[in-house]
């Protein structure tokens, strides 16, 4: 049976180098010293039972809540309190006392165990100083950063929110141009168009004069041709002789057909060969030419024609990113349509018959499409300018949107990326974006997740990012990740691990999460306990 | 770990492994063979019984001391077989039946028995003609040999026991030439096949027609040839069991605790297989294969032990299964109807038949007789009886250290934790990934420093790579098996390409044992063990998901060994783990491929189960079933190893696993974590209170495998163990004994608001662990039950000590006091054991350093007495309480430690009887009485 120390005689240094003892029962902590009155009756601290002194910490556990054991290991539920004079107090559970291993830095827990525990505690002291020391610095710093930070993100918003609303006006503005200079276009259009009529009218006009110029000179040059005994006159027979013109494609070409042509008449003269000629000119073949000049229809030759591709616009070179396809609303995506395909000049297209080319315009109506044409382009640059401006507006309003803290203080992050390489992988993450993972040695992207929301507890939420959504993994779910940020004075990604399978958790440093240090300071050591 | 059940794969297609993996949660079944899809077994399950071509020739009886030999002679084709009958000491019969003249040796499994069974005198007390009568000479019991056909029959009194080929399925296919130029000869009525078969054999003499569908010298399953240089080599023999309706064992199967008859369907199969998401309740082969039946009835427990390494199936059929439970009273009604009756078929595809009869009569006899012969279950390190923490996998050193640290911030006590395939540099066992666990060392001082303990995976496929020592040194060593051309044999396992040590080879495995030597397992220490998976073995691309059947293992095919790879793989590590000390620490091995006799090394894990209600359920009758053959260190994943359990299924897994012998969770790669305090502080403090009732339980459970490693009688037990006569008992499988004294019926179902459990034993009194309420034996009790109930029970008449001291590992509550629970019969009586040693050493062996304590409640006094007088032990720990469940008040009570008397404090809770003796504080290996006055 084990011997145990009821009282035990706790000496510990204080900071001004003197000595003062007190005494308790052991793993009791000064606060709760009065409970333990030596030679009085113990009563259970839930006031379950009274029992006799000499029954506490005798290594038997009387008291539902352990209290009668403080110092041993005989209730479950015990607490034991560890002074640890140089160090931080603490409470173990009471089944780590002489358990063998040494939890109390001022080895208070094992002394019954045969454990050989050295006392640490000045130098965990002086460690944890130095730590908080370096802790307190950087969070200063951090502090400083942050309200710097702050200013910084206060200024931009206002900026961006100043710089929103001088959009709105400018954008009102520019509707109006685009609504004065759609009238202007509008206006130059109208002569433009009725110039352009004229022209073309004058020119079909034209083409039709001489069209039957030529067809008198043809019509005139056939019956001459016909007219094989140069009588003045073309008769049934002589006509009859010209297949080509069998009306109904028999192959013969019948007198009866022959006076259909002719329109009954014998034989015709010149004058009134023109009806004659209304009804053969279309199939008649020259004798003089064997084959027919056929106007040569070429087609088209569409391959010659520089192709415009619309679709081969090149990308942005900003933006590469193959996944992002859920909130895609770069601006650049829609900035050159074809609408604003450059007016295609017209050349006069080359025609076999020169003579069928229209004319140019004249200067008058040249210049009315010029005019018309400067309209037109200002037009379009102003309603793209609006677009675009519509765009940043769209773009400055989201970013004004996201929850940057209560201070705006992660402001700074958006649109940056923080990159931590692995011995396998390269960790990107780009705040309130995603966060994505590229084999280091070559190797497509996967994403681990899209921004989603702040999920730190409840006190402080802005303590942890969510991102959801990735990559789906095989048999799994989608790739996720929580992002930890803790206060540090630069901004770097310090560790990745998947602890679960597509589950990824990232340490993440930040001034932004930098706390105000804590004037009233408190001190290291336990001098609460005084 | 599994793999999945792809019969064919590239060698390249390592991927496809893993495309696999994302089928439905199921078992292919195709990839696994059917009887008919096993040529040996579509053979032999042909013949009918009733026409055994076999006679026994008396005149060749010869009978020394204690061995009878007789030849057997097939008369359909003349071949001869030597029987040997012996009477083994303690009540055992073993009968072997070999070729007298095989054209070559054929396969005998070696080193399963843990010696040559010593034997009894056997003697003729009559012969005639028809037969030979043996005196068995215990209990009068008789052997009888009918000569015509041959018959054996074991008789006690005027009731036959048991009767070995009384159906006439004794078959015994013999060694022969292959000679295809006959083959067309008389190919007419070809139905040879088994040389019992009825069909005219005298002309097949020395020429085969076998028709290649008839698989006898080539058989192809998928697109795997057997190349079967031997030809049909298999073996059959049947066995009566009048007035028997209950048999159990041969596992591994995921199927209840009694076996079903295998009319109209499948045999039980024993052919140690890596299957994929197993299916529940059916007779297909898992990891692992122990051949021995049990069978049981209120008079009597007998057991058969089939001594056969290869792929065997087993027939049962029952002359009352089809019957009704009206039926059955009809037949009683009308006094009528034969006896029932159990025939068992065992079919092997090639060695001897080598049958060990156990004749009982009792349970524990049963088991007793088993254990000398195979040996009994190791005796683990205490710390094993601990829980267990597994993932697959632990990703990295700090992952290591933060789950340990989860489990004190949590106040979770744990002893290991453990490291899957991962771990290892590209799956090279005995390595460490240098990126993940570059310091092995320095995370297990870490573990170490809180008295705690690790397990890294150990697999016998050795990465193909010659930039690797451990495969340089078995090639050059030649220790590789080979396959069927002489060349090493290789297959696709998780490294990729992989050889397989040929484990059957005594210098291969002392070999493998030297490389747990501290300086050859780099970044080992003596607090990390060994976990041997995928020692099936399992091959990705092999037949069936494991080695071709023509590989060869020295001079022997794999045909001949498969089911005993597994055992000699866990052997040879446990040896290495003894080696490594001196042979001064007790090895901790993990299995998931058994045999006969791999209790003797280590634990045993039911495979890779689900996360699922009904595998949680089927873990009771799985773990059960093994530790009637021996195997008492049994436990299922806890939590389930495929798919994410929900929260009360999780807990209710910890609740049932806490009660069962091997208490581990794990995980596969792909769930999500669930370490205990994952599920929100409520889940959370289920979890911590039933592993701490499982801390507090430990002195009993290390007292039982004690035991278990003394007697061979299992820890974790079917009620009808302990109440044979009981037929009420015969198939509960959703409630458990562990030991004698506690009975435990775990919630399995979702949902559940109460469980009815079966109370056995007329006369007796059981008491819930929890509230002390008292409850009466016999009798169907419905206990309703919360998220946080685990029906538990302790038996009137018991006394159990626990260290109810929860503290972060088992090794810190080394000292601790026990407090004594005693649990009064109505007759006021109670006795149980304290046992004590070290809990890592074989100094309890070799130095009989330990306490064995027996304490008894008679008389209104409670008395610790010596079991060991000659043992030396001394320990810190002391009797802190002492609670008397049943009591009645005492004015006083006394302690009496060497003649001193002191007066003992106490309080009675008179609402349940229960009286508590305040510390009494004696010494726990001291000789005391505490008088009730």
């Amino acid at each position: 049976m084990t011997c145990l120390h009821l009282l035990v005689t706790l000496g510990f240094a204080v900071s001004l180098g003197t000595t003062v003892e007190v005494q308790r029962p052991r793993g009791v902590p000064l606060t709760k010293k009065h409970f333990y009155e030596e030679n009085k009756p113990f009563t259970c601290l839930d006031g379950s039972r009274t029992i006799p002194f000499d029954r506490v910490n005798d290594d038997y556990c009387d008291c539902k809540d352990g209290s009668d054991e403080p110092g041993t290991a005989a209730c479950p539920n015990g607490s034991f309190h560890c002074t640890n004079a140089g160090y931080r107090p603490m409470f173990i559970p009471s089944s780590r006392i002489n358990d063998g291993i040494c939890d109390c830095c001022d080895t208070t827990d094992e002394y019954n165990s045969g454990a050989i525990c050295e006392n640490t505690c000045k130098e965990l002291g002086r460690k944890e100083r130095e730590v908080l020391q370096k802790m307190a610095e950087i969070t200063k710093e951090g502090f400083l950063l942050k309200q710097q930070l702050i200013e910084e993100a206060k200024k931009g918003r206002e900026e961006k929110q100043g710089k929103v609303t001088d959009m709105q006006e400018n954008k009102k503005q520019l509707e109006e141009k685009v609504e004065a200079l759609r009238t202007v276009k509008e206006t130059a259009e109208q002569p433009e168009k009725e110039a352009k009529e004229r022209h073309l009218k004058a020119w079909e006009e034209q083409k039709a004069a001489i069209r039957l110029e030529k067809d008198k000179a043809k019509m005139a040059e056939a019956f001459s041709e016909l007219d094989d005994n140069a009588d003045g006159f073309v008769s049934v027979s002589e006509l009859q002789s010209h297949v080509e013109l069998d009306p109904d494609a028999d192959g013969t070409l019948t007198e009866t057909e022959v006076q259909g042509l002719m329109g009954g008449a014998a034989q015709v003269d010149t004058s009134t060969f023109e009806s004659v000629w209304t009804n053969i000119k279309d199939k008649y073949h020259s004798e003089s030419q064997p084959e027919e000049p056929a106007p040569v229809e070429t087609p088209p030759d569409e391959v010659k024609e520089p192709v415009v591709d619309n679709d081969s616009e090149p990308y942005p070179e900003d933006d590469i990113s193959e996944e992002d396809d859920e909130e895609e609303d770069d601006e650049d995506d829609y900035h050159e349509d074809d609408d604003k395909a450059p007016p295609t000049v017209k050349t006069p297209e080359k025609s076999q018959e020169d003579e069928e080319a229209m004319p140019p315009y004249d200067p008058d109506t040249q210049a009315l499409i010029e005019a018309a044409q400067k309209a037109r382009d200002d037009f379009e640059d102003s309603e793209k300018a609006l677009r675009e401006m519509d765009d940043q507006i769209r773009n400055i309003e989201k970013e004004l949107s996201f929850d940057f803290g209560p201070d705006a203080e992660f402001t700074y992050m958006y649109s940056q990326c923080y990159e931590l390489t692995t011995s396998e992988y390269v960790y990107r993450l780009c705040p309130f974006n995603r966060v994505s993972q590229k084999p280091k040695y070559g190797g497509s992207e996967t994403n681990l997740g899209t921004w989603g929301s702040w999920s730190g507890p409840e006190n402080n939420k802005y303590l942890v990012m969510k991102y959801e959504h990735g990559t789906g993994c095989w048999q799994g779910p989608n790739r996720s990740t929580t992002v930890k940020l803790t206060c540090g004075k630069e901004t770097v990604v310090t560790s990745t691990s998947e602890p679960s399978r597509c589950e990824y958790l990232m340490e993440f440093t930040t001034p932004a999460v930098c706390q105000e240090p804590n004037n009233t300071e408190r001190s290291p050591h336990g001098h609460e306990e005084l | 770990m599994a793999v999945i059940s792809i019969e064919r794969m590239g060698l390249l297609s390592v991927v496809c492994v893993f495309l696999f993996f994302t089928s439905a949660f199921a078992v292919d079944r195709g990839n696994f063979k059917t009887c008919d899809q096993s040529a040996f077994c579509k053979r032999q399950r042909a013949l009918k019984p009733g026409q055994s071509p076999y006679r026994a020739l008396l005149e060749t009886l010869e009978l020394s001391d204690s061995r009878l030999t007789l030849q057997l002679i097939n008369d359909n084709n003349k071949v001869h077989l030597l029987l040997e009958l012996y009477r083994l000491q303690g009540n055992m019969t073993r009968v072997k039946i070999n070729e007298l003249k095989p054209l070559k040796p054929r396969f005998e499994v070696p080193d399963v028995l843990i010696s040559e069974p010593p034997t009894e005198p056997l003697s003729v007390l009559s012969k005639d003609d028809n037969g030979v009568v043996l005196s068995l000479g215990v209990e009068n019991q008789r052997l009888i040999v009918s000569a015509r056909p041959f018959r054996l029959d074991i008789m006690e009194g005027p009731e036959v026991l048991l009767s070995l080929n009384s159906r006439g399925l004794l078959a015994f296919e013999h060694l022969r030439l292959h000679k295809d130029t006959q083959a067309q000869t008389d190919g007419a009525e070809v139905k040879e096949s088994v040389d019992g078969d009825q069909q005219q054999e005298e002309k097949d003499e020395g020429g085969e027609r076998d028709k290649e569908e008839d698989g006898l010298w080539e058989e192809t399953f998928k697109s795997h040839t057997d190349t079967k240089p031997n030809g049909p080599t298999s073996i059959s023999l049947d066995f009566s069991l009048p007035g028997v309706e209950h048999v159990y064992g041969i596992p591994e199967h995921a199927d209840d605790l009694k076996l079903k008859t295998t009319d109209g369907g499948d045999p039980y199969r024993l052919y140690n297989l890596d299957v994929f998401q197993y299916e529940l309740y059916n007779p297909m082969a898992l990891y692992g294969s122990i051949p021995v039946m049990l069978a049981h009835n209120t008079q009597r427990t007998m057991g058969i032990f089939w001594l056969n390494a290869a792929e065997t199936w087993v027939d049962i059929s029952s002359n009352t299964a089809g019957k009704t439970v009206f039926g059955k009273m009809l037949d009683f009604v009308q006094g009528s109807s034969e006896k029932p009756q159990t025939d068992v078929r065992w079919i092997s595809e090639s060695g001897i038949i080598d049958v060990f009869i156990m004749l009982g009569p009792k349970p524990s006899d049963v088991f007793s007789q088993y254990a000398s012969l195979t040996g009994t279950q190791a005796f683990p390190p205490l710390a094993s009886l601990g829980y267990h923490q597994c993932r697959w996998n632990y990703n990295d050193q700090e992952d290591v250290k933060s789950v340990d640290q989860g489990f004190d911030q949590h106040d979770i006590p744990y002893d290991f934790i453990w490291l899957d395939i991962e771990h290892a540099d590209g799956k090279r066992y005995f390595t460490w990934d240098p990126h993940k666990f570059p310091q092995p060392k320095e995370m297990l001082q870490g573990l170490m420093d809180k008295r705690r303990k690790m397990v890294s995976i150990v697999d016998p496929h050795i990465r193909v790579d010659s930039g690797y020592k451990i495969h340089n040194e078995i090639t050059s060593k030649d220790f590789y098996v080979k396959n069927k051309d002489g060349r090493n044999y290789e297959g696709w396992c998780w490294p990729g390409n992989s050889g397989y040590p040929d484990f059957t080879n005594p210098e291969m495995r002392a070999w493998w044992a030297s490389m747990f030597a501290y300086d050859q397992y780099e970044g080992s220490m003596e607090n990390l063990f060994t976990w041997n998976d995928m020692n099936e073995p399992s091959v990705f691309n092999g037949p069936e998901v494991t080695m071709h059947k023509d590989a060869l293992h020295g001079k022997w095919e794999h045909r001949d060994i498969h089911n005993i790879y597994g055992l000699y793989v866990q052997m040879a590590t446990a040896e290495g783990q003894t080696q490594r000390s001196g042979g001064v620490e007790r090895p901790f091995v993990l299995t998931r491929a058994f045999f006969a006799g791999s209790q003797r090394y280590g634990a045993v894990w039911t495979g890779d189960n689900a996360a699922e209600w009904d595998h949680l359920k089927i873990s009771i009758p799985m773990c059960l079933s093994l530790g009637l053959v021996g195997v008492s260190f049994c436990g299922a994943d806890v939590g389930g190893f495929f798919k994410n359990p929900s929260a009360e299924l999780l807990v209710r897994w910890y609740q049932t696993g806490a009660y069962q012998p091997f208490f581990r969770a794990h995980a596969h790669l792909d769930t999500t974590r669930r370490e205990p305090w994952l599920f929100g502080p409520e889940n959370t403090a289920l979890i911590r209170e039933v592993i701490r009732q499982r801390y507090a339980l430990l002195p009993y459970w290390y007292q039982l495998l004690y035991q278990a490693h003394k007697t061979g009688t299992p820890v974790m037990r079917p009620l009808w163990v302990d109440y044979p006569k009981d037929t009420a008992t015969f198939t509960v499988d959703d409630e458990f004994l562990i030991g004698s004294d506690l009975l435990v019926h775990p919630v399995t179902e979702e949902g559940s608001r109460g469980v009815t459990a079966y109370l056995p034993g007329a006369g007796e009194v059981w008491y819930d662990v929890h509230t002390f309420q008292k409850h009466n034996g016999a009798q169907n009790l419905y206990i309703p039950v919360t998220l946080s109930s685990i029906p538990v029970f302790q038996r009137g008449g018991s006394i159990i000590p626990r260290k109810d001291r929860v503290r972060r590992s088992s090794a810190c509550m080394e000292n601790d006091p026990y407090t004594l629970y005693v649990a009064l019969s109505p007759k006021k009586f109670a006795k149980g054991e304290l046992y004590i040693d070290d809990g890592h050493s074989f100094n309890y062996d070799t130095k009989k350093e330990f306490i064995h304590r027996s304490l008894t409640f008679a008389n209104n006094a409670l008395t610790s007495s010596n079991l060991c007088p000659d043992c030396n032990f001394l320990t810190s720990s002391w009797i802190e309480k002492v609670l008397i469940l049943g009591a009645s008040k005492p004015s006083k009570v006394l302690l009496k430690v060497d003649g001193k008397e002191t007066t003992v404090d106490f309080e009675f809770d008179t609402s349940m009887s229960v009286l508590t003796l305040r510390k009494p504080g004696m010494n726990a290996g001291a000789d005391w009485t505490l008088l009730l006055q």
